[in-house]
């Protein structure tokens, strides 16, 4: 990693807003990432995302705000020159060019990069294409292709990795081997921007949630902190015979919810304050043969905001 | 590697993968020699003509094909970059916008230069071997302004392309307009100035007529391989400016060169305001 990640915040957009024509893509929008966080950028398509990107790249410039990476304007040319080699990014819908092998089109962008020859085969390597190497694109899939992309996003072990929905047209394999090279990378203190609209399964993966919705941030915290904003209830699921006579009798006057599955499984639905006493209940009973807590999901809370986000507007 | 040798390096060889080089080189070739040897058909007999003769029919031919070609190679440079997202990917890198142009127009002028070199100057060197009318002095002057002015029109024609591709959102609407274009410049121009010319009734004067000329660089093309010949036997209107030498060949080298900078800084203009 180059010397310009030496420094705390990478990212930070101050009232950032920007036009399209009359049509406004971000409203306000502000943002501070820290140098090794990984931060999910969620929202539905059209949210803002692609265009907050291509600010932090500078692809396009602010009317009104600023933005900085790595502490300086990445529209600033001199600026801008400094920190290119030092991102990696992976944008939408990339296809490549057909008439190239995989091992060809690598080796354009890092030499374009200046990266170092033996890089290139490990990258292959590491993203699974080393045996199609010499295969030309247009025989890829689309999840190969992806996999490319995400192969010359690591040229040069960026300090700040943009992925514009990665997993698009990735097979669950490919989707748990994109997840855990940026568990690596965080490990290695780099920088993470995911952007997704699909949310299973990237929850254990960033440290962040940012909610966007036309051009506005709905939602911006660890996903403990959302939960708590959000007040969803979680879910525990008891297998075994819990006594109907004890606490269970009192459980309809509370906040707690109880559905009896097939006489030998409860669903408790509770919110997060009565967490703790509903487990010391559970636990206190001899026959509970198993138990799973199902704290509220990304999904959940990223639905919990846009209903919000909607009910405030029809108001 | 210099950033801007490395995209030409990969526009070349594209050029050369993608069989551009072979395809335009042997088009170029057997028309050169076909209308080389069929040239004289209409008075009764065939076989090679004189480097001359076969150079000014041969320009006349060059204005169409030339200009389509390179059109062709380079129309989408840009937005078919931009179509398969890696155009996007390539303004991330530590690469400006210039350089990625200059390297695409290295790449591209290389394929351009390379084919027509091989396409007219096998079929010139074929022309002077087997031709009792030709001779290799003529290969080593007149026709080779030929071939050069067939190169820096190629080469005006591919800045034309980017502009096109720059100013264009979609791959379908850039191929539109670089036929429109290929159309204005090879057809309507003419037209229109023939139109002018007979409208005013000798209102405009030969001199300006030659110089409303420079405004299409075909034309330009046309006077400076009519004017390089003394033997020109076309008698058009255009053969009698080029043979009345008003404007001196430098002055046509230059005015073509005077078009491919403007358009090619047009086009690196539009580029950087591209989003």
């Amino acid at each position: 990693m180059s010397d310009t990640a030496m420094t705390d915040t990478v990212i930070q957009l101050n009232h950032v807003q920007l036009e399209y024509g009359k049509f406004r893509a971000l409203n306000d929008i502000s943002l501070l990432v820290p140098e090794g966080e990984v931060l999910g950028l969620l929202g539905h398509n059209g949210a803002g995302k692609t265009t907050t990107i291509k600010l932090l790249l500078g692809l396009l410039e602010s009317s009104a705000g600023s933005v900085s990476v790595f502490g300086g304007d990445p529209l600033d040319r001199e600026h801008a020159g400094k920190i290119r080699n030092n991102i990696g990014y992976l944008p939408e819908n990339l296809s490549f060019y057909p008439q190239l092998t995989g091992l060809e089109t690598l080796s354009y962008f890092a030499d374009l990069k200046g990266a170092n020859k033996k890089e290139k085969d490990s990258l292959l390597e590491e993203v699974g294409l080393a045996h199609a190497a010499h295969r030309k694109l247009k025989t890829y899939s689309k999840g190969m292709r992806q996999r490319l992309g995400l192969a010359q996003a690591l040229l040069n072990q960026p300090g700040l990795l943009i992925l514009d929905e990665p997993t698009v047209g990735l097979d669950p394999v490919a989707t748990q081997d994109l997840y855990l090279t940026i568990d690596k990378l965080k490990q290695q203190g780099a920088t993470v921007i995911l952007c997704s609209h699909v949310l299973s399964g990237i929850e254990e993966h960033i440290d962040r949630a940012v909610i966007l919705a036309k051009g506005c941030v709905l939602a911006d915290g660890s996903l403990e902190r959302l939960r708590a904003q959000t007040q969803l209830p979680m879910q525990i699921r008891v297998k075994g015979r819990i006594e109907e006579n004890g606490w269970l009798k009192d459980i309809s006057d509370s906040e707690i919810d109880l559905q009896r599955i097939n006489g030998s499984q409860y669903l408790f639905t509770c919110p997060i304050s009565e967490k703790v006493s509903l487990l010391k209940n559970i636990m206190a009973e001899d026959s509970v043969n198993d138990l799973e807590i199902h704290a509220p999901s990304l999904e959940a809370i990223y639905q919990f905001y846009n209903r919000h986000a909607s009910a405030l507007e029809k108001e | 590697m210099n950033k801007i040798l490395i995209v030409a390096k990969k526009e070349f060889r594209d050029g050369l993968r993608n069989r551009w080089v072979a395809g335009i080189s042997i088009v170029l070739a057997l028309f050169a020699m076909g209308i080389s040897y069929f040239g004289t058909a209409a008075s009764g007999s065939v076989g090679f003509a004189s480097l001359s003769t076969t150079v000014v029919s041969l320009s006349s031919l060059a204005i169409f094909l030339i200009p389509l070609i390179a059109l062709i190679l380079a129309y989408d440079s840009i937005v078919g970059e931009d179509e398969q997202g890696t155009l996007i990917l390539l303004l991330t890198y530590p690469l400006q916008r210039s350089q990625l142009m200059a390297g695409k127009f290295i790449g591209h002028a290389g394929i351009m230069a390379l084919a027509t070199l091989i396409g007219f100057g096998s079929a010139g060197l074929l022309i002077a071997i087997f031709s009792p009318h030709a001779s290799f002095e003529e290969l080593l002057t007149s026709y080779s302004v030929f071939i050069l002015s067939s190169i820096l029109l190629g080469w005006v024609f591919v800045a034309m392309a980017y502009l096109i591709s720059v100013s264009s959102n979609e791959k379908s609407r850039a191929t539109g307009v670089a036929l429109m274009v290929w159309f204005v410049f090879v057809f309507v121009f003419d037209l229109l100035l023939l139109g002018i010319l007979v409208t005013s009734g000798g209102g405009v004067g030969e001199n300006l007529f030659a110089y409303l000329l420079l405004l299409n660089p075909t034309d330009i093309f046309r006077l400076i391989n009519l004017s390089s010949f003394e033997a020109t036997q076309v008698q058009s209107g255009i053969a009698s400016i080029a043979e009345e030498g008003l404007i001196q060949p430098v002055v046509l080298f230059v005015s073509l060169l005077a078009w491919l900078l403007l358009l090619y800084l047009l086009a690196v203009w539009r580029f950087n305001k591209r989003i």
